[in-house]
């Protein structure tokens, strides 16, 4: 499904990932977890096609292609799905609108027929009961005022109406309370199957607790420094970073040298 | 709130130089002494102080050059008749908004196109000139002495001056008309003259209400200049909702000027969607007369390249305890210009004013450009006016968003300034007549220009409804 092979990645003059390999096979969900700032939300947003990242070096695969070479709309289009950690606001524009025009956006771009109005109506209806939200929220302008566990749940919703093959969801989990949490898990595992694949950067155990991920992947100093099953989230969670391999995360940025990706067990 | 120490001076006549363009007003025996009196000292105001120069301060952004080198002369009677037979009411606005239409082609009023009496409760008058002019009980000659102490500009006199017919509107005391009453005036392509001074008067006796919406269309041929004045009088706690949708075509000179004058607890609420013409320029002149009237005024206009859309809002609290709310917002693109221009006052003694002005401004290309300037005078104690004004871009970030979900950059650009108007689209109304609006604002095109200021489809973005062709470019 995916493949990040040596992924280095810079804003201006800094780099902030420095060589990310990593590989998410059909139908698994890896976990990324990592310390503020060690670059998950940049390696979501490279998958995604934002700017003014700049790939300096390493490739991604995405179903053998190479995605990198894509527009964002393209990645979409191919199922590539990116759940923001800071979901954006787009005042005067409804969401019930927004979803529609991204959905036919897609259909369009895959040569299927775009969505009637009814239909649609009923697609969101229904898809909008597994999330919880309210009908009336959807008549509101994308996120405009909404809550931050409203977001969240807006960004679940939009991923089951596009059914994305690869979801990248970045915290989805953060700032939600207990039901909502379910939600977002419950979401994720309703996509669950063997031809789609996500990978879910968190910083939390609970939300794995609900989704029990294949792998778990730590990104530290902008590499995955540490690799394992699921047990590993529990073991962060016991100890923190600071264990991870022997030295400190501070010392881990600096001496990347000593630590070498995806072998540690 | 902002305070600045400048007389209370509403706009004052420019001191242009005279241009040499003799002002012919029409020989009509029929009409009465004082409106051929007023017709003459119009045209000798104009002779006197001649047009306003970019020198003026409210015309310091819209040249009058390319104006004045159409040909000025009095339409004569008749002038609509020539092309007129080339318009059916098939190229009229559809849908019919269900109540009175009067249909205006170059100054002239159309009765065949028309459907005047339909849905008008008893008492009620929709007239021409000539017809109101019978019946007059002089406030037809107060619409025209409104400016004997001298005129803003020649534009405004000209208009008194050689003004061909009007569409005169009565609403006796308490009448309540529901369905809008529709005015269209259109602007064809005629030999002999290729300016048309149309005119509007609505006087509303104390509390009656009704809704009235202007449109101003054209049709292919040479370039035109229309130049209409609207005066709206509201009695005491009268309600106007009043609705301008201009979309000349892109060869079209287009002033307009809306005069209201609100007396006691009146409501004015005014809304323009602009779109058309190479110049486009919108006045308002709100004087709140009486106490507690309350005025909206919004405005989105919508400014392509190779146009100029000017837009002098003045709005005057003379009387204590009145509310006043403008929303104007400008989406430019191409090299196209857009000007706000917001003059507040407050007169000493307006009391308890509460004023509010924003003007918010999106632009779409590097060439684009907004001028915006607000200016509040106020000389009274206890009041609370404020104002913003913001020029910017498409919100990045926002665009990425769509185009993460899919949605190509073209269209996602065609989203986000659609969600930019539709702060004002809303807010005329769910029916026909916003189905009208979201129609001419797709028709502009403009909203689809890109960064290079090319032209774009837009048929992903279009509202529901068919678009029409013909004369709404
Ligand atoms: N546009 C930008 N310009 C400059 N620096 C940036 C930019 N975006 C990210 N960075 C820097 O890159 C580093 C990684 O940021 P990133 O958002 O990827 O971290 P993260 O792992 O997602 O952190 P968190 O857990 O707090 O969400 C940070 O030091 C951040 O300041
Ligand atoms: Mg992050």
């Amino acid at each position: 499904m995916l493949l990040i092979d040596d992924l280095h990645v810079s804003i201006g003059d800094s780099e902030i990932l420095s060589g990310v390999s990593l590989e998410v096979p059909d139908g698994e969900i890896h976990a990324v977890m990592g310390p503020n700032g060690s670059g998950k939300s940049t390696l979501a947003h490279v998958l995604a096609g934002r700017d003014p990242y700049e790939v300096t070096a390493g490739r991604v695969l995405y179903e053998g292609v190479d995605l990198l070479a894509m527009v964002p709309e393209e990645r979409a289009a191919a199922g590539v799905f990116l759940g923001f950690q800071h979901p954006v606001e787009i005042p005067g524009v409804p969401t019930m609108y927004f979803l529609r025009t991204a959905l036919n956006a897609q259909r369009r771009a895959r040569g299927q027929e775009e969505l009637g109005p009814v239909e649609f109506l009923a697609l969101v209806d229904a898809k909008r009961r597994l999330v919880e939200m309210e009908r009336a929220l959807l008549d509101r302008a994308v996120n405009d005022g909404f809550s931050g566990g409203e977001r969240k749940r807006n960004e679940i919703l939009q991923m089951l109406i596009l059914e994305p093959r690869l979801a990248v969801l970045d915290e989805t989990d953060s700032g939600l309370d207990i039901d909502a949490l379910r939600v977002v898990a419950a979401g994720v595992t309703t996509l669950r199957s063997p031809d789609r694949s996500a990978l879910v950067i968190t910083h939390h155990q609970r939300l794995l607790d609900h989704l029990v991920p294949d792998r778990v992947h730590v990104l530290a100093g902008g590499r995955i420094v540490r690799s394992g099953g699921p047990d590993l989230a529990a073991e962060l969670e016991a100890h923190g970073y600071a264990t991870l391999g022997g030295p400190a995360v501070e010392s881990l940025t600096v001496s990347t040298g000593t630590v070498s990706t995806g072998t540690a067990r | 709130m902002t305070a600045m120490a400048r007389p209370a001076t509403a706009r004052r006549p420019p001191s242009g130089a005279a241009v040499g363009m003799a002002v012919q007003v029409p020989e009509r025996a029929s009409e009465p002494g004082w409106l051929k009196a007023a017709r003459q000292r119009a045209a000798t105001w104009v002779d006197a102080h001649g047009f306003p120069t970019t020198k003026h301060e409210d015309w310091r952004y819209t040249k009058l050059d390319a104006v004045l080198a159409v040909p000025l002369a009095a339409p004569p009677e008749g002038a609509a008749e020539d092309g007129q037979a080339s318009l059916s009411s098939g190229d009229l606005p559809a849908p019919h908004l269900g109540g009175s239409r009067v249909v205006v082609v170059n100054g002239w009023i159309v009765p065949e196109l028309s459907a005047i009496g339909v849905a008008l409760p008893g008492g009620v008058r929709v007239e021409s000139l000539a017809s109101a002019l019978q019946a007059d009980d002089g406030r037809l000659e107060q619409s025209w002495a409104r400016h004997v102490g001298g005129y803003p500009h020649a534009l405004r006199a000209l208009n008194d001056a050689a003004v061909c017919d009007a569409v005169v509107i009565d609403l006796p005391p308490g009448a309540v008309v529901e369905d809008p009453i529709e005015v269209v005036f259109v602007s064809l392509p005629a030999s002999e003259a290729s300016w048309w001074h149309p005119r509007l008067v609505v006087v509303a006796g104390a509390g009656s209400s009704a809704t009235l919406v202007e449109t101003y269309l054209s049709v292919p041929g040479g370039p035109s200049v229309t130049n209409a004045v609207t005066q709206v009088h509201l009695g005491a706690g009268a309600q106007l909702a009043h609705y301008v949708l201009q979309g000349e075509r892109r060869d079209s000179l287009h002033f307009s000027s809306l005069e209201a004058r609100l007396g006691p607890a009146s409501r004015l609420s005014s809304r323009l969607l602009a779109t058309g013409g190479r110049i486009g320029r919108h006045e308002v002149d709100v004087v709140l007369a009486g106490e507690g009237a309350d005025v909206e005024l919004d405005g989105l206009f919508l400014v392509g390249a190779g146009q100029h859309h000017d837009n002098p809002v003045l709005v005057d609290h003379a009387a204590p305890g009145c509310t006043s709310r403008q929303l104007y917002k400008g989406v430019v693109s191409g090299d196209g210009h857009g000007v706000f221009n917001g003059h507040l006052v407050v007169r000493p003694g307006a009391d308890g004013t509460d004023a509010a002005q924003v003007n918010k401004n999106l632009l779409l290309s590097e060439q684009a450009e907004v001028d915006t300037r607000p200016r509040l005078e106020i000389n009274a104690d206890d009041v609370a006016c404020s104002h913003g004004a913001a020029v910017g871009q498409l919100d990045p970030d926002a665009l990425f968003y769509l185009r993460a979900r899919g949605v190509p950059e073209r269209e996602a650009r065609v989203v986000l300034v659609s969600g930019f108007a539709h702060e004002i689209l809303e807010r005329f109304g769910s029916g026909a007549i916003r189905q009208r609006a979201e129609e001419l604002a797709t028709a502009a095109g403009l909203i689809v220009l890109d960064e290079d200021g090319h032209p774009g489809g837009i048929a992903t973005c279009a509202a529901t409804g068919s678009r029409r062709g013909g004369l709404s470019q």
